[in-house]
């Protein structure tokens, strides 16, 4: 980390790069990738954290064909309100994110845990690590859990995270975003991922973003302004449901699902 | 394409998967919970330590990495109890999540499972680091279970050179060490369970 970091221009030269290569593949007919590629240098940090060697891939055993069972007893219903955890009102924006977790096919992940993270309105996590000067919340930690429901809904009321710099490459900055942890039915459908706001202007910059390299999947992670969950008075509403497809289960492409 | 019209593209593609991202470096305060790397007490008569460390394509030990556990209980049951993030201290629930130390190493106070199916015994572990973009999965199957072991369907599929880092190293009475080495010529073998 003591090398002279990247500048923004470098960065982004490769990341169009990674794209462009995607695109290629896509026209030569290769599926769309679903996730990141491990194997992503534009974040830097991934250079020497990715295996080198194919996954082996193997049938999924009932070990892995099932998951933890969490509930009533794992978390208080109180936990999805971050501005409820001290004694004082939160600063910022008051948002509420909510949505749905679905399978594959379609059907809701019930009664699973989801777990959230995210910096302060100011860009500051409650880490002892995170080194940026800007401050913290006396009222605002930035960690709440919940429940799905019977219909796999789920409901955060929360504080509009600020965005960050990080010393990937000089003056990088990642666009705000709240991370989120899931599990499904299965384990083989564990996701940790992170939702973001629309229309940001640090997304083209962004190497975590942009390391998900089809533009149409990136899009999965935007969550979208709905005034109907909105709360007068009190919040701004954003709706983000979250797909986890498991082993065996099948998708297509819309191209290619139409008949 | 603009956002808006991705996102009506979105739309007509029905449940496609959700992209992973990074959990980076501030799950700290987030994610570990007190009891979360003991799936039983050390008081247990059958406790064993299921520990090891991480290392990078370096060498280096990895710091900032996130391992959950799940398993079967001793008797190769999966247990529905609830509890995994509540601990009583007596009901085995088969998950388990723990950090490593700022030396890379994990400690987890578990059972050995038993046998699910016809395979050999094994622990699910998860991987989770900053500069990871996308969880990665192994298994940690124990020593001694060298018979089970020729006949398990996924110890097959592994080219042999490469089996042994699948196979935790029994390290003292009731221990085992699980080392992961997330790239690199000794490159512990991930598996990929959506083939």
């Amino acid at each position: 980390m003591t090398d002279s970091l990247p500048t923004q221009h470098e960065i982004s030269a490769e990341i169009a790069e990674h794209e462009a290569r995607t695109k290629r593949a896509m026209d030569a007919g290769e599926p769309a990738p679903l996730h990141p590629s491990r194997d992503y240098a534009p974040y830097r940090s991934s250079i020497l954290r990715h295996p080198t060697h194919e996954l082996v891939r193997v049938d999924p055993e009932e070990v892995e064909r099932e998951s933890p069972a969490f509930g009533h007893t794992d978390v208080n219903p109180l936990e999805s309100d971050l501005t409820i955890q001290h004694s004082g009102e939160p600063l910022g924006e008051r948002i509420t994110v909510s949505g749905r977790v679905l399978d594959g096919e379609g059907r809701p992940v019930r009664h699973q845990l989801i777990e959230i993270w995210q910096a302060n309105t100011a860009g500051r996590y409650v880490h002892k690590r995170d080194q940026h000067p800007a401050p913290l919340d006396p009222n605002f930690t930035g960690v709440g859990r919940a429940i799905t429901g019977d219909n796999g809904e789920y409901l955060f009321t929360t504080i509009q995270p600020g965005p960050y710099p990080w010393k990937n490459h000089t003056n990088a900055w990642r666009p705000a975003h709240i991370h989120f942890s899931l599990f499904g039915s299965a384990f083989t459908q564990r996701l940790v991922t992170q939702m973001y706001f629309p229309a940001d202007p640090l997304f083209a910059l962004d190497p975590i973003y942009q390391s998900i390299t089809d533009p149409a999947a990136r899009q999965r992670l935007i969550g979208r302004y709905n005034h109907d969950l909105s709360v007068p008075e009190f919040s701004l509403g954003y709706e983000w449901d979250i797909v986890l497809t498991g082993p065996k289960s099948t998708w297509m492409e819309s191209e290619d699902a139409d008949e | 394409m603009n956002e808006q019209q991705l996102s009506e593209l979105n739309n007509q593609r029905q449940y496609v998967q959700t992209p992973s991202q990074t959990i980076g470096p501030f799950f700290e305060y987030a994610l570990p919970y007190a009891g979360g790397p003991d799936l039983v007490s050390g008081h247990h008569a059958n406790a064993i330590r299921l520990h090891g460390t991480v290392y990078d394509g370096a060498g280096a030990v990895v710091p900032d990495a996130l391992i959950e556990i799940w398993q079967a209980d001793e008797a190769g049951t999966l247990v529905r109890n609830l509890g995994s993030l509540d601990r009583d201290g007596y009901t085995f629930t088969g998950f388990g999540r723990a950090s490593v130390n700022l030396a890379g190493h994990y400690t987890f106070t578990t059972v050995k499972p038993g046998a699910v199916g016809n395979g050999a015994p094994y622990v699910l572990f998860t991987v989770f680091a900053r500069g990871l973009m996308h969880h990665l999965f192994t298994r940690a199957y124990f020593p001694e279970d060298t018979d089970a072991h020729r006949n398990d369907t996924v110890l097959n599929a592994v080219p042999e050179e490469r089996r042994a880092s699948l196979i935790a190293v029994a390290d003292g009475d009731g221990s085992y060490r699980f080392d992961i080495r997330l790239q690199g010529d000794d490159e512990t073998v991930f598996l990929d369970f959506d083939a």
